[in-house]
């Protein structure tokens, strides 16, 4: 028994690096995690080149307020008659890398110490989660805008604060994870061998957490973008003229019966990408399962097969 | 009552009295013990609010004036924010507030804090318990419904549906309702929901709609979601196969045998929603302008009005806390066997 988990656990440390990788790209070949893979990679595309092919200033104004497209303006004009799709152009951008920044700090904080937790135990395990029960007691939203209050909306704030919002649901996933590998006979031969913590997390247990930290990976990703575009929503991202598709939203919605594109451009490639990311850390979570059980076709099979029609069509409309 | 029972109640009196009430009673002393965890999460989460004006960059006089703050303003902020005070009086002068209801005065129009929180709490209570009401039930219902229809065109089409609606944040639900309902597509509802004053959320039913529609969409997925893989492994279970075999009639075995079976696991869930509700108000109140304790988060935070954030803050977190509680216990008084291992 031991023999056999010792073998499995080589061939899973040797295979460490192709794993964070192969997850993934499995996902990404069922079609569920290509249909999500392809609408979420599409918005990165307009919001990173986006910025490079605007047409015209996203702070320039240009025509009345609120004007109905034309040839010159394709998506009208806004609240102060700049051009709506070169802003929504350039609001992206930076949305989304305060996402991917909160998500890895979000990752690292809450990874680590779950895994922390789980593998010390004892003292280190009550207080960290201990200090998780504490910060759940807040709603996230809440905390943010309690520390956004104080400190004004900084961009590095936002990050670091949203981060923090999902580093506790992070760690209880992680030391849930952790507990039962920390057990295995091959973890405690290494412990043997005088290997220090560190480097037995690092190398030993990591390894077996591939599939809970991508699928963590894709739920923060998405959540960070529900957060950071209502925060920018609410009037807490970027000072006012700089574009953003949560801020574009609010600014806009009095014009909403003059040119309601100006609030639906922005509104759909925020509901693209939380669809598409979604959808693809749907699949992941297919896939890790599908591994678990010893096939990897069981993440393919029967229940998604009907569906695919309907996911993209009823949104891409909007 | 077996002979072990009576044997451990029997030895009951020889321990002090405080053990052997407790002992006789294992669910009051699992509600004695999760209010006592509640009760020090509530200190806790009091101290962080009270430190976080405290302890970040940039004292919270210079936060609520800023570049309008001269020397001889500053102070006089301090001194009404009571920032020239020790730590540990001001501490405690905002705690007994927090119980004596004297919660000091709003920054901005010097009107006491309870007297602008009281009726945003009565509109937003109003708010959390319709959307929270017809959402739950509406989850079970369907959730259920997509269970017994298991791989029939509804169940595949709702799964899909609701993949996409759990993506979705909030705000962009909101505004697609009122592009539909308010403003583009038809006119039958009003866009904004703003109250005149001394009026409260049920004087006008209609400016209620699409804030609860929106929570109500937002919430039914996690509900129905839950609510359908309960209820299929009810409708597999041994005591469901029996039914049938005994010919029971099938609404029958739905209604009696797994819809109770299924509600029980999915308790947690709701907990979850109502938890969820608690800070999804804020940006659902602030799309519909709802004169909410969210609505009033958001402009006391705009405003940087510090009096008012602290006590909304903490009345959100402490609503969190007490759900979260509530939950628990009815968790466990759901399922007899975790009640006996705790």
């Amino acid at each position: 028994m031991a023999t056999e988990k010792r073998t499995k656990s080589d061939r899973l440390a040797s295979a460490t690096q192709a794993q964070w990788i192969a997850l993934p790209v499995r996902a990404a070949r069922t079609r569920r995690g290509m249909i999500g893979l392809i609408i979420a990679g599409i918005v990165g595309l307009i919001a990173f080149i986006g910025p490079f092919v605007s047409p015209h200033s996203p702070l320039t104004f240009l025509a009345v307020p609120f004007a109905p497209a034309s040839s010159s303006l394709p998506l009208g004009s806004d609240i102060l008659g700049r051009d709506v799709l070169s802003r929504v152009l350039n609001g992206g951008w930076l949305l989304l890398l305060m996402a991917f920044g909160a998500t890895a700090f979000g990752i690292l904080l809450g990874g680590g110490s779950g895994m922390a937790a789980a593998y010390f135990r004892g003292r280190a395990d009550g207080i960290i989660m201990r200090t998780v029960d504490v910060m759940l007691a807040f709603p996230a939203l809440v905390f943010v805008l309690l520390l956004v209050s104080l400190v004004g909306p900084k961009i590095w704030l936002i990050m670091v604060a949203v981060g923090l919002v999902h580093a506790p649901a992070v760690a209880r996933v992680i030391r849930s994870a952790t507990l039962d590998i920390s057990e295995r006979d091959y973890v405690r031969a290494v412990e043997l061998q005088g290997v220090k913590p560190w480097k037995i997390m690092r190398q030993e247990i990591l390894p077996n957490l591939v599939s809970p930290l991508m699928v963590e990976i894709g739920l923060r990703l998405t959540y960070s973008i529900v957060i950071m575009a209502g925060l920018a929503f609410l009037g807490f991202g970027q000072a006012p003229p700089a574009p953003n598709w949560g801020y574009m939203i609010q600014e806009n919605r009095v014009g909403l019966s003059a040119n309601p594109l100006s609030v639906i451009a922005p509104a759909a490639l925020i509901a693209l990408f939380t669809i598409g990311m979604n959808t693809f850390t749907d699949a992941v979570a297919r896939v890790a399962i599908g591994l678990e059980r010893g096939s990897s076709k069981a993440a393919d099979s029967g229940s998604t097969s009907n569906l695919m029609p309907v996911t993209g069509a009823g949104e891409v409309s909007a | 009552m077996s002979i072990e029972e009576i044997g451990v109640r029997g030895k009951a009196p020889d321990r002090d009295v405080g053990l052997s009430w407790m002992s006789r009673h294992p669910m009051v002393a699992l509600l004695l013990r999760r209010g006592g965890i509640g009760v020090v999460t509530l200190v806790i989460v009091s101290i962080i609010v009270f430190a976080a004006t405290e302890v970040l960059p940039g004292n919270a006089a210079y936060a609520v004036l800023g570049h309008t703050a001269t020397p001889v303003r500053l102070h006089a902020m301090e001194v009404q924010l009571h920032l020239n005070e020790g730590l540990l009086a001001q501490y405690w002068s905002w705690f007994s507030g927090l119980i004596t209801g004297h919660l000091g005065n709003s920054l901005v129009n010097s009107q006491s804090v309870w007297s602008l929180v009281e009726p945003r709490l009565i509109n937003s209570g109003v708010l959390v318990a319709t959307s929270g009401v017809i959402g739950i039930l509406a989850g079970v219902l369907l959730g259920a419904y997509a269970a017994l229809r298991r791989d029939k065109w509804f169940d595949h089409i709702s799964s899909v549906v609701l993949l996409a609606i759990t993506s979705l944040p909030e705000f962009v639900v909101a505004i697609t309702l009122i592009i539909v309902f308010a403003t583009v597509v038809t006119h039958l509802l009003p866009a904004v929901s703003i109250y005149p004053p001394g009026t409260y959320a049920w004087n006008d039913p209609k400016l209620l709609v699409l804030p609860v529609v929106t929570l109500v969409i937002v919430i039914i997925p996690y509900i129905m979601r839950m609510m359908r893989g309960a209820m299929i492994e009810a409708l597999e279970s041994d005591y469901v196969q029996m039914a049938r075999l005994e010919g029971i009639k099938s609404w029958k075995i739905v209604l009696i045998h797994a819809l109770p079976n299924a509600i029980a696991p999915t308790i947690q869930v709701i907990g979850l929603t109502v938890l969820y509700l608690a800070g999804g108000i804020v940006i659902v109140e602030d799309v519909f302008n709802f004169p909410g304790v969210g609505q009033g988060l958001v402009s006391a935070v705009s405003n940087r009005d510090i009096p008012v954030i602290q006590f909304m803050v903490f009345i959100l977190a402490a609503l969190y806390v007490v759900v979260n509680i509530i939950t628990d216990v009815i968790a466990l008084l759901a399922s007899p066997r975790r009640r006996l291992v705790r």
